[in-house]
């Protein structure tokens, strides 16, 4: 299946193996998904780099107004974290509901991420908290948006031989803000997501701000339900305003038909329902903090 | 080829892999543990659940090259002799098995749990086996067999 398997010692040395294996190689963590992918002929790599080993990437911290979270970090410690369960609720619970306990013990959060597909879970909630990764490669580090990863289904703009995600960050959620996780899948565990809404709310002075909802898999790439969000800011947070914004983001989702997922008709349908029970456990939650 | 080493079921191993190998496909073909079972082969049953410094991880689909210098512990290394871990015991007196094929990997995600959590709830049996399935038992004599198994163990301190 692989020709080598490689361990870096730092970023840097990963970069270095990727970059002298062009064509070939790719990082490793986890493996939840490439070994899938590399045993069904999906990928074409067979210099293998485990980054697993690289000492100071297995981080949740709050710093500077961020939390950050580094790539070796699973779903099971994202879902575990105290710090992302206070403030950043939409993802523990997202992650919580990945696969299976062995799924989440592996499986990173940078993975679920790069590997684009519309349904991943951990993804679909860091679209609700306006995520950016941090990618390195030859030329040193920036920031992106999360959403800016994204080429279509499966597909991640980065280059697997020579660059990498090192870190996600993103906005706290402070007093009078709240998130939640809404879920549809035919099983409870080991089952990708046939719809999943993520959504966070500000609620200050009696009206809606920070409203962000996302959704997936009902398009190539997760997405925001941007009307529907702007539906709901400066509004009071009354079931009838929660009804309008969750109609509009009905609306705008286009899922398919799928043999796996179910029918077009029925998923639009759910992306009202669901949106409608995420604002509202949101704004519940809002109100509390 | 490269050495793995590693330490399995408490004793110091070295074998000789491939880079692609998968743990599942070492621990049976390699070096003849053959009570971890592999079904789906795509990390989705739960039948080749093995643990990897006492976390719970799909053989199957999990690199072998990822247990160098870790603990791995496999349905063979809970029984001392024929004397059977409480666990064991348990799916057995509750008739936890019929084909049988998925219960090694039953058992180690209960092990996994009962070391880390001595009291668990019904939930969180369910929840700790969500990763498992068994197309015989309808699991009901699972989650009561784990649940004597942790009374048990309670018991014995």
């Amino acid at each position: 299946m692989w020709r080598k398997y490689l361990f870096p010692a730092t970023v840097q040395e990963a970069l270095e193996m990727l970059i002298a294996h062009p064509g070939e190689s790719q990082i490793i963590a986890g493996g939840t998904d490439l070994v899938l992918q590399s045993k069904r002929g999906q990928c074409p790599a067979t210099v293998i780099v485990d980054i697993t080993h690289v000492p100071g990437l297995d981080f949740i911290v709050e710093r500077d107004g961020f939390i950050f979270i580094g790539c070796q970090v699973t779903h099971a410690q994202i879902a575990a974290s105290p710090l992302i369960c206070h403030k950043a609720e939409v993802l523990a619970l997202a992650c919580g509901s990945v696969g299976g306990p062995a799924t989440r013990s592996v499986g990173t959060l940078v993975g679920n991420v790069v590997n684009a597909l519309p349904a991943a879970d951990g993804a679909i909630a860091l679209f609700a908290l306006e995520a950016e990764v941090e990618v390195a490669d030859g030329s040193g580090r920036r920031w992106m948006p999360i959403a800016e990863l994204y080429a279509g289904v499966g597909q991640c703009v980065l280059d697997p031989c020579a660059q990498m995600v090192t870190t996600i960050r993103f906005r706290p959620l402070e007093r009078g803000q709240a998130s939640a996780y809404q879920r549809l899948a035919n099983r409870k565990a080991l089952a990708l997501p046939t719809l999943a809404v993520g959504a966070v709310v500000g609620v200050q002075d009696g009206v809606c701000d920070g409203v962000r909802v996302s959704v997936g898999p009902v398009a190539p790439t997760p997405f925001r339900a941007r009307q529907a969000e702007a539906a709901l800011v400066g509004q009071p947070p009354t079931a009838e305003a929660i009804a309008r914004a969750a109609e509009l983001a009905g609306q705008a989702a286009q899922p398919r038909d799928s043999l796996l997922r179910g029918s077009r008709d029925y998923r639009q349908a759910m992306v009202g329902v669901l949106v409608r029970r995420a604002l509202t456990e949101a704004v519940a939650k809002a109100k509390e903090r | 080829m490269p050495t793995l080493e590693m330490t399995l079921n408490g004793k110091p191993v070295s074998v000789e892999i491939e880079p692609g190998d998968l743990l599942a496909d070492v621990l049976r073909d390699r070096l003849g543990l053959i009570g971890t079972k592999v079904a789906c082969g795509e990390g989705e049953c739960g039948a080749c659940t093995v643990l990897v410094d006492g976390e719970t991880v799909t053989s199957c689909i999990y690199p072998a090259m990822k247990v160098r210098g870790r603990q791995v512990l496999t349905i063979e290394g809970l029984s001392e002799g024929r004397e059977l871990d409480p666990i064991q015991m348990a799916f057995a007196a509750h008739a936890a098995a019929q084909c049988g094929y998925c219960t090694p990997g039953f058992i180690m995600a209960a092990k996994a749990l009962l070391d880390e959590n001595p009291h668990p709830t019904r939930e969180e049996i369910k929840r700790a086996i969500a990763g498992n399935l068994c197309r015989c038992t309808g699991y009901y004599q699972i989650i009561d067999a784990i649940e004597d198994a942790a009374e048990q163990m309670r018991r014995e301190g």
